[in-house]
């Protein structure tokens, strides 16, 4: 196991999302992948992996008005598989 | 709904932990979120950042738009600003006889390349000329999107649409206007510049460039213009993923994104100038 620092989170709107992808390239620490699951438009939606810094570039990019961004007081550590 | 894999995050809700919220999910002046328009349009992007800009300058209550005809006319129900539906490429001059009429109003209109450069490219050309205090903004994907995807004045040699399937040729189908090249050298601009949504970086300097627009017509100091490049991947055939890509190769080398002029419109002497711009803070 390892340790990787959260600065931030964020919160996806999954039903409103259209499976673009346009936020996965955008993300500068490369912690958003689209999802195995298709929410109800049937498309895949991003799921966030541990490392967000709340920078916002998913924000920014999204056309569907799909993610809310939060920066954490105090960073969350999170435990990952090495 | 929620089916994330193992090794992912909670995202439905804002965090337990005590945190700062910093991105807001729309902007203020965005009644709501829902639109109908195509995955990886670059379109919802330049709207976004078109009103924060006007919540920012504090002009939320004294903006007034005019819109043309494309996909973004489907924001006219859920943008929270006045705004007047011109007829197709005709927003420059609405916008020029409702200046006149408000001048202490920040006076903007929203076009497509389909709109302002095809349908009412002398409507453009005219009201910057006239060097009348009004701000242009102008969303350029190449494409009549809303209308079958078939290309524009402003389509690229070697772009996809639907009547270009083998690309733009200069020899069968003209060459692209640069609308912003046209408008920038005239003696009416004050501000001009071209801009992206293709990434993040970006987005913010767009925003910067439609910001320094708007402060110019505050400021009275004459025509201002903002060119948007957005992802049209439905127009050009392309996968979501790969729009802010071809925009990148395809557009961008030819509409050459930066700012354009900056400056004051020409008035014969400084002496008319000043008095130009007294008026215009009389006005206000």
């Amino acid at each position: 196991m390892s340790t990787v620092e959260s600065r931030g989170t964020i919160t996806v709107a999954v039903e409103r999302c259209k499976g673009c992808e346009l936020c996965i390239p955008a993300c500068p620490p490369r912690v958003l992948r689209m999802s195995e699951a298709r929410n109800e438009l049937g498309v895949p939606y991003p799921e966030l992996l541990p490392g967000c810094t709340g920078c916002g570039a998913c924000l920014l990019v999204c056309p569907d008005f799909c993610f809310e961004i939060f920066q954490y007081e105090t960073p969350v550590l999170h435990e990952v598989a090495s | 709904m929620s089916d994330v894999r193992d090794d992912a995050l909670p995202t439905l809700a804002p965090p337990n932990e005590p945190a700062r919220k910093v991105g807001r999910i729309k902007p203020a002046l965005l009644l709501h979120e829902d639109h109908d328009l195509c995955p990886g349009c670059g379109e919802p992007v330049a709207i976004r950042i078109l009103l924060e800009v006007i919540e920012e300058l504090g002009q939320e209550r004294n903006a007034i738009g005019i819109i043309g005809i494309g996909c973004y006319t489907a924001f006219t129900s859920t943008m929270d600003v006045d705004l007047v539906q011109a007829l197709h490429g005709r927003a420059p001059s609405v916008a020029t006889g409702a200046k006149r009429m408000r001048p202490d109003t920040l006076m903007f209109t929203l076009q497509g390349d389909g709109d302002m450069v095809n349908e009412g490219l002398q409507e453009v050309i005219h009201t910057a000329a006239r060097g009348e205090n009004v701000t242009c903004v102008l969303l350029n994907n190449g494409v009549f999107g809303e209308t079958g995807g078939h290309m524009t004045s402003t389509t690229v040699l070697g772009q996809r649409t639907k009547n270009s399937l083998e690309g733009r040729d200069a020899g069968r189908h003209g060459h692209p206007i640069l609308i912003g090249d046209l408008l920038a050298p005239l003696g009416g601009t004050a501000y001009a510049a071209r801009g992206s949504v293709h990434d993040a970086p970006n987005v913010v300097k767009t925003k910067n460039m439609i910001r320094r627009a708007f402060e110019a017509q505050l400021e009275g100091r004459g025509f201002s213009f903002v060119e948007i490049l957005t992802m049209c991947p439905t127009g050009w055939f392309v996968p979501t993923a790969e729009g802010p890509g071809y925009l990148d190769d395809v557009l961008a080398p030819v509409h050459a994104t930066g700012e354009l002029k900056n400056g004051e419109r020409l008035v014969g002497t400084p002496q008319l100038l000043e008095a130009a711009r007294a008026e215009e803070r009389g006005r206000r």
